[in-house]
């Protein structure tokens, strides 16, 4: 299970050209001009090449089902688009990312094969009967589990995992073996443990990558293949360890409020000149599970144990286990922060509402905080640079 | 002509009866707080009563108590005071009426109610989750989440007998035993199977009932209001579920609606538009929402609110009685995932109203406060509009905050939609039979 799968691919097999062997800065400019490009690239030559893509709505969904199919399985998380279609089909009091997922489907700019979303939020549970009036290819809602601590839980969470792979089955034609899924599986475990030394360097060594790297480095992932994703973060870690860069008089935060619509990564260049953020929980999704998925008999139920058992947490998702506010409060103390950013998407309930306990226990712990809200298509950082300054200087100088 | 003395007995019995039944009830609750007897915070959209009546355990609609701040025109108060607290103007108005309740010590304008010895809750929205996580860090509540799990896609969920559903039932049914266990060990009670069973009945009979005043208004002219009259019956619905006076009360409406339906007495005296609701109502100024169609005469004959706020009891849903928990558990699954559907993919069952109720217009109404419900609206419109050759109306604003509600714009918007309709009508009406008999779509 253990296996490494980095090594076996053809540079030919590339969806991302000119990486390899090329200097750090020249690595993070290709991956920073792949993530911010709207047309997705890298999907477009997956599908020139005859290969079938599985678009996933945030947070998190089990890649390793599509994967073991033979599919592409992208995030589909928005991003910095002009509405020019999707306005139309959706009110006003509403999140950008659901508005710029749409668009970017209306457009023909990320086409997909299949599209999955999540009850994560009240709005985005209605992303798939929006999907299913206005694309032909299937569109379904994965029910991942709302009673993480029923004991009868993690057994329809197997269930629900076969129904998945049954309809990925139709999508691709293609019978799944459970050898299949744990070669799979054992694909995404060495993807996770490559992100958690990623995670590592930025807590330990936060003057070697900056918070915009990291998510660089990370965001990518999901519009390439994980087999090659993996062989650019083998190669770029110790490039990084190797930079020739000093630690600076900077505070430690975490970043919270990036688990469903994304910061502009001008803003989170902002925050790397002025911080070093030493944890966050950007695309959480694909660090949700923190350890490898085990070798089980059944890989669905090892699986489905991993998403409930050894996981993270965010505002989508209650578990007595995890009180939202504690496990903030842990990240911090894990991490050496001395102070958190709490951010939250513009008309993002669950952020929201997650601001206001947040901000209640860190008072009652003394951690300094700064609160903020953001949108995937905001332009403009110097307001928000002037009070995160203001909020550095106090810190620096208490 | 002057009424006779049944319908001077007969007419209104149902709007009058649940604003008693409803003002009793949270007296009820008031007596209870004072008392400090225990009581379980619940939903509309599968509260469980079955199981907690059977524990003799208060339920509190903490939506309920929301809406009345609204109706009663003191929401801003509260969402003023959630708002100090923290949370954003954002957020759903109901959960920050509900915090400023709390923060109040369980004051809101019907009275008091207890403070919550146990929280259920299903997925069915997902604000009730981050809502009982506010009681849970307040108030160290325990909570019990029953997952539901809905239609996968638009196609529909999974039929009975089939191994989805039987996935899907076995595990509400461990979920239903937890909260059992979880009652058990809150009231140190066992569960009475017997009690369980009587409450069943009862929910059987308000259940059936419910179908049937919901058939009801198809005749012409509607009996009652779908927003206003309806919004009443549905609050005796999930306020009493599964008791006794729920249940007198529904067998006495369907008296009073068949009465009217048999004598062709309509909720309107001039009925000459019949309109469909979609959404939540606007209760900060729930009245007169209602008269600003009434006045033109557009009667709102059927509403997707008296669907997914019924918890699925619109289904008639018939508990088997020999079986009490395998049949709770596979009628809060096909119950609550009916809401679900009514809010995610309403477009096949609005298509289905708007024939069955001999609809002409479609009211939408998404709220600012209120995702689950709204995001699709706009989306799921053009899809009827397509099918259907009705005229549809969309009109955001809130079911809680009158600072989204422009009531001067919305009667711009509302008279302009009446003067299509009149048009429509008058086209319809000098056009040649075999159109305006077109078939769908034409």
């Amino acid at each position: 299970m253990t296996e490494t799968l980095t090594t076996s691919r053809d540079v030919a097999d590339d969806l991302l050209e000119g990486w390899r062997g090329r200097p750090l800065a020249e690595v993070l400019r290709l991956c920073r001009d792949l993530l911010e490009d709207t047309d997705f690239p890298t999907v477009r030559r997956w599908r020139e090449r005859g290969g079938k893509v599985l678009g996933h709505f945030q947070v998190y969904f089990p890649e390793e089902i599509a994967h073991a199919a033979g599919m592409l399985p992208v995030k589909v998380r928005g991003g910095p688009v002009e509405m020019r279609l999707a306005d139309s089909h959706f009110g006003s009091y509403l999140c950008s990312i659901l508005r710029s997922s749409l668009e970017l489907a209306l457009s023909g700019k990320l086409q997909l094969d299949m599209f999955v979303s999540h009850p994560i939020c009240d709005a985005a549970r209605n992303l798939t009967g929006v999907w299913s009036r206005n694309f032909e290819y299937p569109a379904q809602i994965l029910y991942l589990p709302q009673n993480a601590n029923s004991t009868y839980a993690a057994g329809y969470l197997r269930d629900e995992y076969a129904r998945v792979r049954h309809d990925v089955e139709g999508v691709t034609g293609r019978w799944v073996s459970d050898d299949d899924l744990r070669h799979s599986i054992g694909v995404f475990n060495e993807n996770r443990r490559l992100m958690r030394e990623l995670y590592a360097i930025k807590r330990e060594t936060p003057w070697l990558l900056g918070v915009d790297e990291a998510y660089t480095l990370v965001a990518v992932g999901p519009l390439l293949p994980r087999e090659e994703h993996n062989e650019l973060l083998t190669e770029v870690i110790p490039l990084i360890r190797a930079r020739n860069a000093r630690k600076q008089d900077k505070i430690r935060v975490v970043f919270e409020g990036g688990f469903c619509e994304q910061p502009p990564l001008d803003l989170l260049s902002v925050i790397a000149q002025l911080c070093y953020v030493v944890d966050d929980d950007l695309l959480i999704g694909l660090r949700w599970i923190e350890s490898d998925v085990q070798d089980a008999r059944d890989p669905l139920i090892g699986l489905a144990e991993a998403y409930l058992e050894r996981s993270s947490y965010s505002p989508v998702q209650h578990d007595v286990r995890k009180p939202k506010e504690r496990m903030l409060l842990q990240r911090i103390r894990a991490s050496g922060a001395e102070a958190a950013i709490i951010a939250a998407a513009k008309m993002c309930e669950p952020g929201l509402d997650e601001q206001v306990a947040y901000s209640k226990a860190l008072d009652e712990a003394h951690v300094p905080y700064f609160v903020t809200e953001f949108e995937e298509r905001m332009s403009g950082f110097d307001q928000l640079q002037i009070q995160l300054e203001t909020f550095v200087e106090n810190i620096l100088f208490d | 002509m002057m009424p006779t003395d049944t319908e001077t007995t007969l007419i209104g019995r149902g709007t009058r009866e649940a604003g008693r039944l409803i003002r009793d009830w949270f007296g009820s609750l008031d007596v209870a707080a004072a008392r400090g007897e225990q009581a379980a915070y619940v939903f509309v959209m599968g509260s469980m009563a079955e199981v907690l009546r059977a524990f003799d355990l208060h339920v509190v609609f903490p939506e309920i108590n929301s809406l009345q701040t609204a109706v009663r025109r003191v929401a801003h108060e509260y969402l003023g005071a959630a708002e100090d607290y923290g949370y954003s103007p954002d957020i759903c108005g109901y959960v920050k009426a509900d915090v400023a309740v709390q923060l109040r010590g369980g004051e809101h304008p019907m009275g008091h109610i207890p403070r919550p010895a146990l929280a259920v809750l299903t997925n069915a929205c997902n604000t009730y989750i981050k809502w009982a996580e506010f009681w849970e860090r307040m108030y160290h509540t325990p909570v019990v989440t029953i997952d539901v799990p809905g239609s996968r896609t638009a196609h529909g969920g999974a039929l009975p007998g089939s191994p989805q559903f039987e996935s899907d039932r076995r595990y509400v049914e461990g979920q239903i035993r937890e909260l059992i266990a979880k009652c058990e060990e809150v009231t140190g009670k066992r569960l009475d199977i017997d009690r369980l069973v009587d409450v069943m009945r009862l929910t059987n009979e308000m259940s059936a009932a419910w179908k049937r005043v919901l058939e009801l208004n198809r005749a012409t002219p509607a009996p009652f209001g779908a927003v206003v009259d309806g919004t009443g019956y549905l609050g005796v619905l999930n306020a009493l579920r599964g008791t006794e006076a729920g249940a007198a009360y529904f067998r006495d409406l369907v008296e009073e609606l068949e009465y009217k339906v048999a004598h062709g007495i309509g909720a309107l005296a001039d009925e000459r538009h019949r309109l469909v609701f979609v959404g939540v109502p606007c209760y900060p100024i729930f009245r007169r929402f209602h008269e600003l169609f009434a006045d033109r005469g557009g009667a709102f004959v059927t509403s997707s609110y008296l669907w997914f706020a019924a918890g699925g009891l619109d289904l008639g849903i018939e508990y088997d009685l020999t079986r009490p928990i395998e049949s709770l558990a596979e009628g809060v699954l096909l119950g609550v995932r009916h809401a679900i559907d009514s809010m995610l993919f309403q477009d096949g069952a609005l298509i289905r109203a708007i024939d069955s109720f001999g609809a002409d217009g479609v009211v939408y109404h998404p709220v600012k406060s209120c995702r689950t419900v709204s995001t699709g609206l706009a989306d799921s419109r053009r899809v009827v509009m397509q099918e259907r050759d009705v005229a549809c109306l969309y009109l955001e604003s809130d079911m809680m905050d009158r600072r989204v509600v422009s009531e001067a714009q919305l009667k711009n918007r509302i008279d302009a939609f009446f003067e299509g309709l009149e048009s429509r009508r008058i086209r319809t009406a000098g056009a040649p039979a075999s159109a305006a008999t077109a078939p769908v779509g034409a």
